[in-house]
């Protein structure tokens, strides 16, 4: 069964290509949107196939050599050689689980979400390659293939952020949903551009680019400390954490489908996935494990904060996403690998889930998206309405829900575990960042349901007629809500005792040694681990009231009537610098974009290619006509001139040899 | 003697076609056409008959020429000359297929020269002899430069005339190198020889110095063709008035006899002298990948941005060179063929472009996409070959350069170097996805494009089969590396030899300071 994972990720290659080469042969939409689904649920029942055997096996038997897939080998040159095989492991099947099962569910979605689109197939050949990238990228067994499919989901994003290329889309430097493709894929180079010298410096080290090697053969050095950094480097760009998140919002530019498969559920987990791969490479290099653990948790409150004045539902949408990643990254950070992918995977869900749902709305309200102008869509669309608020209750982390266990879980470890950073006040200022940022979590979901779905009709109810949407919409919502809601329960923290922690047990054959080598370090380090479940019970206490306080605020604030309900926000402190997301887009824009195009036209076309190299050229090619010009007219034709010149000629010779 | 054809069929071509009506415009495409397949044909038999484990020339053919001088009809291939030749031979048909609707004066003439200058190409890939490596090298300069001068654009008198006295300027340098060279031909002083085979053994023991010398004009003259930075500003012009055949050629292969002789001459023959001049040959290159892509940033003119994007491309290919390191050269090699094919596929696209509407400038179109969705695939499948997206060819070449300049040896495990060109990578992004958003994207404002049509049969015939040698370097780059391995890696062999701590090094060192050249150190 294992050995059928290139069937798995050949599938959809599949798909793309006869979508890509025939679909607009195919008038029938049906019959590509089913074809283009069920490449992927065809993948997804062949994963789950090889899932099932993975979990027979022993656990140590389901990580390691024996699991790698090899298929050909792909580049050869002296002692650098690089295949094309997979890795098959708890890790890689977990995430192909995800991709290809909410992916599917995606597809499903999206053949009512773009149904009379003229580019339908188009839409569902970019969407299987999509899918065929992003499984090369987490099955791949050395950093090269992984890079491959990092760039090729970074290629399918950029088509699928741009797929409605006439359509416009404002924002800083940009016009068109092109520009906002085009930034996407640019701050993903920058991050890549980490990669590529992060996997330089590895071959240099351990001669191989295979994870399996390199995890054996590593060794904590300051080279290494560099490759990780460059590594999260490129995590940041794939994964939009500071500095480089400024593409995600963006990139709602492209059909709703696409945020909740491509920047929400999957792409932009890839840099946490990254991170677990390589968590014993990680675990050795604690300068890295600092930087990650900051950024992460700086990015989520950041972030989190963004997203409370946005209007646009998507917006918010997209600027949680990112939060939510940041809360992933503090995890990896304080070495709770393990926890990490929990919370990709709950996230999955619920961010899923949101996000259809708020495509069911703006599909519902003609193309609407500013919640300024929804309200009292509950009525109207009714399961929409119970999937989201179920999928808001996981994200605000209210007990037993998905969201509450991996986020709870994740506080825990930033409380315990972080005690090593920041001089000794890592575990709290982690704790007590990512609390906050739990907190405007909380409160903009909350935002947004009342002020999407509750109190009265902000719209002209005579022309806009709200309905739900087709049942190839409502029931991805439903199975996703469904997973939000309990999907929690695989990975219950161990003061709940009732049931173990399946997940934990799960990903122990791949982070088990690097959570445990970490843990070593830091007891090394003479940094006290809490262990006391008092203090775990107690915390947990504080972070549902923090949840609970939140939407009881947001209730009161949002869940009445016009007109005082959104205009009084323009007054509060700090709103103009939030809802400006702190005018970061502008800071790039203006410090670092603008200055290198005026460097490059003035100084170096104009002055140096233009008027110094060109202006030497063209001067010597002068100098030589006028030289000739004068030289020419030595040669008169007139044969007296000639013989004179001769005589004189003469006359020089014999007076030199005469003196 | 499998070669032959291979260099002969273009020639007799142009021959073949003087005795064509110059009325016959139909049976004069038609006979160019027939002959650069043969060619193509003919080499692809070269190419299957090559033998891969050898690091030595195959096909070798040594006729006398000038007893006197030494100098012989001497022609052969390795793994690098090889792969070459295949570029050329592929690019040619592609070049006369895109002429038959642009070209529409004195065809008889114009195909005559495409013919002359393929055979002009070819021998330069071929020769095994610095004479007639020389002759070869000019033979190239004469119809390239009426190809540029009487079918090109508005400006293409000042163009060709800086293409031909920029290239002139280093043909003469190169010219006294020869010559300079052949009286080392004889270790025991007196002989001379044009025998390339002779002097590649003989290069190594010549003293340091003139070695320097001999490095520095051959150098020159390889710059040019390049373009290294700062001598690349005659490509932009020329690019930009060439004809489209005439871009795609001068990027095809063109600018690939400068990177080739920079092997075949100044790496293979003056290894000490090329680790000499490393670092400055790489910094001149990474420069070039930086300024290049720059430059390209902010140009308006699709064709001014594809050829300063050349400028950048072949940067990575000085850079794989310079290292002296197997990955590197692999790089460096199979970067020409990306570059040929990628590059050539952009300047067929902007072609396609041009033909329909008369502007290359950008703000021009937007919104082709909803007119020419198929061609919007292969524009895209060239653009991101060029970006150098893992899975197409582009990623390959430039992946190994940047790999193998990455601690080299020879660059004293400088990691700057590849750090700075590897920005080239963003760039590359950012000056390509704006030039096709640009095109592509956005709605249609203005009316002329309203009626433009997508891809001709002619079109895809000239694109696909190049967009699919694009997948296929990128996903099985082996098949093209196992080509190059045996000779690059016996080059590497040499030339680590003869760096500190080879086994050649201790002798050589101890004769350059005889010659008086230890304060250049």
């Amino acid at each position: 069964m294992l050995t059928l994972i290139p069937v798995v990720i050949l599938l959809p290659l599949v798909g793309f290509v006869i979508l890509g080469l025939f679909g607009s042969r195919i008038k029938n939409e049906k019959v590509v949107g089913w074809f283009g689904s069920g490449m992927v649920g065809i993948a997804f029942l062949i994963a789950l196939g090889i899932f099932f055997e993975l979990m027979g096996m022993a656990p140590e038997a389901r990580a390691g050599e024996a699991n790698i897939v090899q298929v050909y080998s792909w580049l050869t040159v002296g002692d650098f050689s690089v295949d094309i095989a997979y890795l098959v492991d708890p890790l890689s099947i977990l995430f192909t689980l995800i991709i290809t099962g909410v992916g599917f569910l995606i597809h499903v979605y999206s053949i009512g979400y773009m149904h009379g689109d003229e580019s339908f197939p188009r839409f569902f050949a970019y969407l299987n390659l999509f899918i065929f990238m992003m499984l090369n990228l987490v099955l791949a067994s050395n950093f090269l293939l992984t890079f491959l499919g990092w760039e090729g989901v970074g290629l399918a994003s950029y088509l699928l952020i741009g797929f409605w290329y006439k359509r416009k889309f404002p924002g800083v430097g940009l016009v068109w949903t092109g520009d906002a493709a085009r930034k996407a894929f640019v701050a993903n180079r920058v991050g890549d551009f980490g990669m590529l010298i992060a996997m330089f410096i590895l071959f240099t080290l351990y001669g191989s680019l295979d994870y399996l090697d390199i995890a054996m053969k590593a060794e904590a050095s300051t080279a290494l400390t560099a490759a990780t950094l460059l590594l999260f480097l490129g995590c940041t760009g794939k994964s939009a954490q500071i500095p480089l998140f400024v593409w995600l919002p963006d990139a709602m530019a492209g059909p709703t489908s696409v945020s909740a498969l491509i920047h929400a559920a999957t792409m932009v987990t890839s840099g946490i996935f990254l991170v677990a791969r390589n968590a014993t490479l990680f675990a050795l290099t604690p300068a890295t494990m600092e930087v990650i653990a900051i950024i992460g948790v700086l990015t989520a409150l950041f972030a989190a904060t963004m997203g409370i004045f946005q209007n646009d539902i998507k917006k918010v949408l997209a600027y949680s996403t990112v939060s939510q990643l940041g809360f992933m990254f503090a995890a990896l950070g304080v070495g709770a690998f393990g926890v990490a992918v929990f919370h990709v995977m709950t996230h999955a869900f619920f961010k899923a889930c949101l996000f259809l749902g708020s495509g069911s709305v703006i599909h519902s309200m003609h193309e609407e998206q500013n919640i300024q102008k929804m309200g009292g869509l509950k009525k109207h669309m009714p399961s929409t309405y119970w999937t989201f608020l179920l999928s808001s209750l996981a994200i605000s982390g209210i007990p037993f829900f998905s969201g509450f266990f991996s986020k709870d879980e994740i506080l825990w470890k930033a409380f315990s575990q972080g005690g090593v950073f920041l001089g000794g006040m890592g575990g709290y200022l982690i704790w007590g960042l990512a609390a906050l940022a739990a907190f405007c979590t909380a409160f903009y979901m909350f935002r947004l349901v009342y002020l999407t779905f509750h109190g009265k009709e902000r719209f002209d109810v005579a022309k806009v007629h709200p309905h739900e949407s087709p049942a190839t919409m409502t029931f991805p919502l439903w199975v996703l809500a469904g997973l939000a809601t309990v999907g929690g329960f695989i990975g219950v923290p161990h003061v709940f005792h009732f049931m173990p922690n399946y997940l934990e047990g799960w990903l122990d054959p791949v982070v088990g040694t690097a959570t445990a080598g970490w843990i070593a370090f830091v007891e090394s380090t003479g940094v006290h681990i809490v262990h006391s479940e008092a203090l775990e019970w107690a915390l947990m206490g504080a972070s549902v009231a923090i949840a609970v306080i939140a939407i009881m605020i947001a209730r009161k604030l949002y869940n009445r009537e016009m007109p005082t309900l959104v205009s009084s926000e323009t007054g509060w402190a700090g709103y103009k610098l939030l809802f400006n997301k702190y005018y970061v887009d502008e800071m790039y824009q203006n410090l670092i974009l603008t200055p290198i195009g005026k460097l490059s036209n003035s100084f170096l076309f104009r002055l140096v290619d233009v008027q110094v190299v060109d202006g030497l050229v063209n001067g010597t090619a002068t100098l030589v006509g006028r030289s000739a010009d004068i030289l020419r007219r030595l040669q008169t034709g007139i044969v007296q001139n000639y013989a004179m010149l001769m005589l004189l000629g003469i006359v020089v010779v014999i007076v030199w040899m005469a003196v | 003697m499998a070669l032959l054809p291979v260099l002969l069929l273009p020639l007799l071509g142009a021959v073949a076609l003087m005795f064509v009506d110059r009325t016959a415009v139909k049976g004069i495409k038609m006979t160019a056409l027939i002959f650069s397949i043969l060619t193509f044909i003919a080499s692809l038999a070269a190419f299957l008959g090559f033998d891969h484990g050898s690091g030595d020339f195959q096909y070798l053919v040594d006729w006398t020429w000038i007893t006197s001088l030494d100098a012989g009809f001497r022609i052969g291939a390795d793994g690098m000359a090889i792969l070459l030749v295949m570029l050329t031979t592929v690019i040619m048909p592609v070049a006369i297929l895109t002429s038959f609707s642009s070209i529409k004066k004195s065809e008889k003439l114009y195909y005559v020269m495409l013919m002359l200058l393929q055979f002009g190409m070819t021998g330069v890939f071929l020769a095994l002899d610095t004479f007639l490596f020389y002759v070869f090298w000019e033979v190239i300069l004469i119809p390239m430069y009426f190809i540029i001068g009487i079918w090109g654009g508005q400006n293409r008198i000042y163009a060709s005339i800086k293409f031909f006295l920029y290239t002139m300027f280093g043909s003469l340098l190169m010219l006294i190198a020869i010559i300079w060279l052949g009286f080392h031909g004889d270790p025991s002083g007196g002989g001379f020889t044009a025998n390339l085979l002779t002097l590649r053994d003989v290069g190594p023991s010549i003293p340091m110095e003139t070695q320097q010398w001999l490095f520095l004009a051959f150098a020159l003259s390889f710059a040019i063709k390049v373009p290294l930075f700062p001598l690349h500003t005659w490509l932009p012009d020329a690019h930009v008035q060439a004809p489209t055949a005439g871009s795609v050629i001068l990027a095809g292969v063109l600018l690939k006899l400068g990177t080739y002789g920079l092997i075949r001459f100044n790496l293979e023959l003056f290894p000490q002298a090329s680790y000499y001049f490393a670092d400055a040959m790489c910094v001149l290159a990474v420069i070039g990948v930086i300024y290049g892509a720059l430059v390209a940033m902010v140009q308006t003119d699709i064709k001014k941005l594809v050829a300063y994007s050349s400028v950048s491309h072949m940067g990575f290919i000085v850079l794989g060179i310079f290292s002296m390191t197997t990955a590197g050269l692999q790089g460096a090699i199979i970067q020409m063929v990306n570059h040929g094919l990628s590059t050539g596929m952009l300047f067929l696209c902007v072609g396609a472009l041009y033909e329909r509407r008369h502007t290359r400038e950008i703000e021009d179109y937007g919104g082709v996409m909803a007119r020419m969705p198929r061609f919007g695939v292969i524009f895209g499948i060239a653009m991101l070959a060029s970006v150098g997206l893992p899975g197409l060819n582009g990623f390959v070449g430039e992946f190994l350069t940047l790999l193998g300049a990455y601690n080299a040896p020879a660059l004293d495990g400088n990691v700057w170097y590849t750090v700075f060109a590897a920005s080239g990578v963003i760039l590359a992004a950012v000056y390509l996805l704006k030039m096709y958003n640009g095109v592509m994207f956005g709605p249609i404002n203005n009316t002329k494009n309203e009626s433009l049509t997508d891809m001709t049969r002619s079109e895809a015939w000239q694109l696909v089969p190049l967009a699919a040698l694009c997948f296929w370097i990128g996903l099985f780059p082996n098949t093209f590396l196992d080509y190059s391995k045996a000779s690059t890696e016996q080059l590497v062999e040499k030339v680590e030899s003869f760096l500190p701590g080879g086994s050649g090094y201790a002798m050589e060192a101890a004769e350059s300071t005889t010659a008086g050249t230890s304060d250049d150190h």
